[in-house]
């Protein structure tokens, strides 16, 4: 873990750290926590290293890099004091980098059973700076400290220093290279000081180069979001700047020009949806990404998509913790029911929760084709976690993937004369699709309730078979989607305890099952993934039969324990929540399900605070 | 051949009698004649209201939208697809009450499209409140008193959010209103035009006869002609800060005045890059054909892949 002020460089020294690692063989999952705050604010980076491909992190912390002082003591000086300070997370064993000029008593830690390692951070920096010259204009480059203790903790962990110097050039092309040799040497210097000063022995963990696993790509939630939209056709991207979801839109923008891709800052979520589905009505594949807050001002545009038929948009959904602002940089899985019933009104809707990476990136793809097959907005409910979280993969094998546009219809198809209806009846509610600026295929829209062309009416009879093709629409898409997009049951069919869970959660739940697994306690997890729609019978079928059911839910009320109840009658005997804007750690999911099972308790909230 | 009928739909028409719309989707049929431009190569979008029913009137691909957002989804449409000749309308509350943010930032883009705002001073179809641009004071027959606070003034908004064509028409002069509209759909840029209205149900003030101007002492109309009276609002070089400056200043001038004589006619009128062309010089391939033309549906990632390993 590194810890420092917003500002301090902590990423790049987390992300070289990483990219080292993958190179040499090994697996990372990496995450984030941060202030709202644009300077000066405490933020830590979680690095997690294994030889075997971590899903989720732990609480604990066996080297941690403090780039200040708050990182090892906290702030518990200020009149409102937000954290103890990562010391007390550190293994027995583990170590804490740190700057020596704090001269710190090691009585001060307050533990025993840890190790210390002061290093001079600015006399190391000086240092490299003497060799280029450029130590009479330390000020400017006085945030390299961060690679200092970059190099200070692959010194310690005697990790090979030329995979680190590869990452750390890589961040510095162009007009910028010349910044990458000061950095290498910067992180050298700090590599041979930990080695020098506290010895081979010092450090009892060893991060050791294994066989490459074939090609492996670091990649996070927003990056496999946008890469996605890329390979589905999006050709239309709309935000309102908002934390976490902009660094997508971002992304996407800084593409545009090689993938032909608009991307508009819109002056607020409402006119980012509604953008979004002024294009999608006009052809092209469209979508927007937001997280709560602008999903909030985006209900009424979601209801026009709804009646309208647009083939979308596809709106990310990050989620954060709220409500309002709540805590905007946190994350939170409590938007369910919201996404779920956004809007007044009755219209379709899909929304899929992907798992992780990989199922983020199939789930977009996927979700544009239903946009435009089943002519229904698009929900992908994500959040802040997956958002930001990086994990090693293997690259999208995305030549399976096929675009299906669905009934879009060709100007040939539309002869002059035709009596084209937009919105025919049809026996599965899906009416063949003309676009803008074809000939023949002239269509009115409306948000009012209409006939099959598209004019108004408030006739009882059209009134009831609209809305009864509308909603055929996602009856369709349940039979149509198969069960094993929609959920699966992971680990033994058949086990003393199930878990039940959706989205980001995935991966601590996985690795969590593996503890229980070693302490005896046999669990396999029952992983919802679709929304809606509900894999009704498939969930029940499981859970008919399963003994103990424990939902795992990162928001206050279990919403997808009551969307289970609500659709299969089947309720849980247990709940696990967490809702202090934090992810679950693998050790959370073990801690939880020993409480229930050891403890005897009902419901169980789980935090390290 | 296209002929006025080519425009015009059979859909049952539930304005007033009287309703200044007819004036205006009457002009809109005109103008599209007029401009010989195919039914199927120009999208009308509407918010919500009373205007908001025109595309169901007018032969061409039409966009019923939602109360205030016809904006946006005007853009998004025109972005999709540039070959459309994009016509948005709406009613004042519409634009400039629960709409403002969009037309302030609509503006902005000079995206090449134009935006009809009907100004009738109410809000008719929730029977007759007062809307943004009913002055202050002025109490029509359904509300319960005067209006109590200042009216926006459209034209000097468009002016100082950036809308590149700003004008004024009136509903019951259908061969200025039709003028006016061709300059607007001509002009590339957003195009802005306000269209003085009567709403001969709530607005008992601003009437067909008040607007004729038979109260006055010496009866005479109170809307005159820009043009007539001498006034150029068009920026002859867009590159001479000071000319563009002094011409935005004249329209603000001009704009605020209203009582007994009412400006019509082009206020500001410049030629600048639009938000396509700036979007064509990041992406070139948009010069070609718009975006729903390209086959974007066979990207390859792997040098996205590539960068991220």
């Amino acid at each position: 873990m590194i810890g420092g002020p917003q500002g301090s460089g902590i990423n790049s020294v987390a992300e070289n750290f990483a990219k080292a690692c993958i190179r040499g063989g090994l697996h990372i999952f990496a995450n984030i926590e941060y202030h709202s705050n644009i300077k000066g604010e405490h933020s830590y980076y979680r690095l997690r290293v294994e030889s075997k491909a971590p899903r989720s992190h732990v609480d604990w912390v066996d080297l941690l890099v403090a780039l200040d002082r708050e990182t090892i003591f906290g702030d518990m000086n200020k009149p409102h004091p937000t954290h103890r300070g990562h010391r007390h997370e550190v293994s027995p064993g583990g170590g804490i980098i740190y700057d020596r000029s704090l001269n710190l008593a090691p009585e001060s830690f307050g533990r025993d059973d840890i190790k210390l390692f002061p290093i001079p951070y600015m006399d190391l920096l000086v240092d490299a700076l003497k060799e280029f010259g450029k130590d009479k204009e330390l000020s400017k480059y006085q945030v390299m400290v961060n690679t200092i203790a970059l190099g200070a903790s692959l010194g310690l962990a005697d990790y090979d220093f030329d995979l680190a110097t590869e990452a750390i050039r890589e961040g510095f092309t162009g007009r910028k290279a010349a910044l990458g040799d000061l950095n290498v040497r910067a992180a050298k210097r700090g590599y041979d000081y930990a080695k020098k000063s506290f010895g081979e022995e010092a450090f009892p963990t060893k991060l050791r180069k294994q066989p490459l696993s074939g090609k492996r790509v670091m990649i996070r939630g927003v990056q496999a979001v946008a890469i996605a939209k890329l390979k589905a056709g999006c050709g239309f991207q709309t935000y309102y700047p908002i934390t976490p979801a902009t660094d997508e839109s971002e992304y996407l923008e800084s593409h545009q020009k090689d993938y032909n891709m608009i991307v508009v800052q819109a002056e607020d979520e409402i006119s980012a949806i509604n953008m979004a589905t002024g294009a999608a009505h006009a052809g092209l594949r469209s979508s927007t990404s937001t997280s709560g807050p602008g999903f909030s001002l985006m209900a009424e545009g979601l209801g026009w998509a709804g009646i309208t038929e647009a083939p979308g948009p596809v709106v990310i959904l990050y989620q954060r913790a709220g409500p309002a602002t709540g805590l905007p940089t946190r994350t939170e899985q409590a938007d369910l029911r919201f996404a779920l019933h956004a809007a007044h009104g009755e219209f379709p809707r899909i929304i899929i929760a992907p798992g992780d990476v990989v199922e983020t990136y199939y789930d977009t793809f996927d979700a544009f084709n239903y946009a435009e097959h089943y002519q229904v907005p698009v929900i992908l409910l994500t959040d802040k976690f997956l958002a930001s979280t990086y994990q090693d993969i293997a690259p999208f094998n995305g030549n399976n993937l096929k675009v299906d546009r669905g009934d879009l219809l060709r100007e040939s198809d539309l002869a002059d004369g035709t009596d084209y209806r937009r919105y025919r009846w049809t026996e599965l509610g899906i009416s063949p699709r003309a676009i803008p600026g074809q000939k023949g295929g002239i269509f009115w829209t409306t948000g009012d309730e209409h006939d099959e062309y598209g004019h108004i009416t408030e006739a009882p009879d059209i009134r009831i078979k609209m809305m009864r093709k509308r909603m055929r629409k996602i009856e369709l898409a349940g039979q149509v989607i198969p069960d094993a997009k929609k959920a699966t049951l992971h680990g033994p069919k058949v086990a003393p305890i199930t878990l039940v869970g959706w989205g980001s959660s995935k991966g601590a739940i996985l690795d969590g099952m593996e503890d229980l697994k070693s302490d005896g306690i046999e669990t396999n997890f029952l992983q919802v993934r679709y929304v809606n729609p509900f894999p009704t019978n498939f969930v029940q079928q499981v859970l008919e039969s399963a003994r103990r059911k424990i939902a795992i839910e990162n928001n206050y009320s279990a919403q997808m324990a009551g969307l289970i109840r609500e659709k299969t009658g089947i309720g849980m005997d247990n709940t696990i929540v967490k809702f202090d804007g934090r992810p679950f750690s693998q050790n959370e999911i073990y801690e939880g399900v020993k409480d229930i099972i050891k403890n005897g308790i009902k419901e169980v909230t789980v935090s390290h605070a | 051949m296209l002929e006025l009928k080519t425009y015009r739909t059979q859909v049952h028409n539930d304005w007033c009698p009287g309703c200044g719309d007819f004036g205006i989707v009457n002009a809109i049929h005109m103008t599209l004649l007029e401009m010989q431009l195919e039914p199927h190569k120009v999208a009308i979008f509407s918010g919500i209201g009373c205007s908001g029913k025109t595309p169901h009137f007018v032969n061409a691909y039409g966009f019923h939208t939602l109360h205030g957002r016809v904006l946006p989804i005007a853009t998004g449409a025109r972005l999709a697809n540039p070959g459309l000749t994009v016509v948005a309308v709406g009613g004042d509350g519409d634009g400039l009450g629960i709409g403002a943010g969009h037309f302030v930032n609509t503006g902005r883009r000079n995206l090449d499209f134009t935006y009809v705002l009907y100004d009738n001073g109410v809000y008719g179809l929730t029977k007759g409140q007062a809307s943004p641009t009913l002055p202050k004071g002025v109490k029509t027959k359904s509300m319960p008193g005067p209006a109590i606070v200042e009216r926006v003034n459209p034209i000097a908004m468009a002016v100082a959010s950036g809308y590149t064509f700003v004008a004024r028409s009136y509903a019951l002069d259908v061969r200025h209103l039709k003028q006016t509209l061709r300059a607007a759909i001509e002009h590339r840029g957003s195009a802005f035009v306000d269209v003085l209205q009567t709403c001969p149900t709530y607005n008992d003030i601003n009437t067909k006869e008040w607007y004729g101007g038979e109260d006055l002492p010496v009866k005479a109309p109170r809307l005159y002609k820009l043009e007539d009276s001498g006034y150029n609002g068009a920026v002859a070089d867009p590159s001479i800060e000071g000319e563009v400056n002094a011409k935005k200043g004249n329209a603000l001038v001009k704009s605020f005045e209203w009582g007994d004589k009412i400006p019509i006619g082009v206020f500001f009128k410049m030629e600048v890059p639009t938000f396509e062309d700036q979007l064509a010089l990041r992406m070139p391939a948009l010069k070609d054909k718009p975006f729903v033309e390209h086959d974007i549906y066979n990207r390859d990632i792997t040098p996205l892949l590539d960068e991220l390993t």
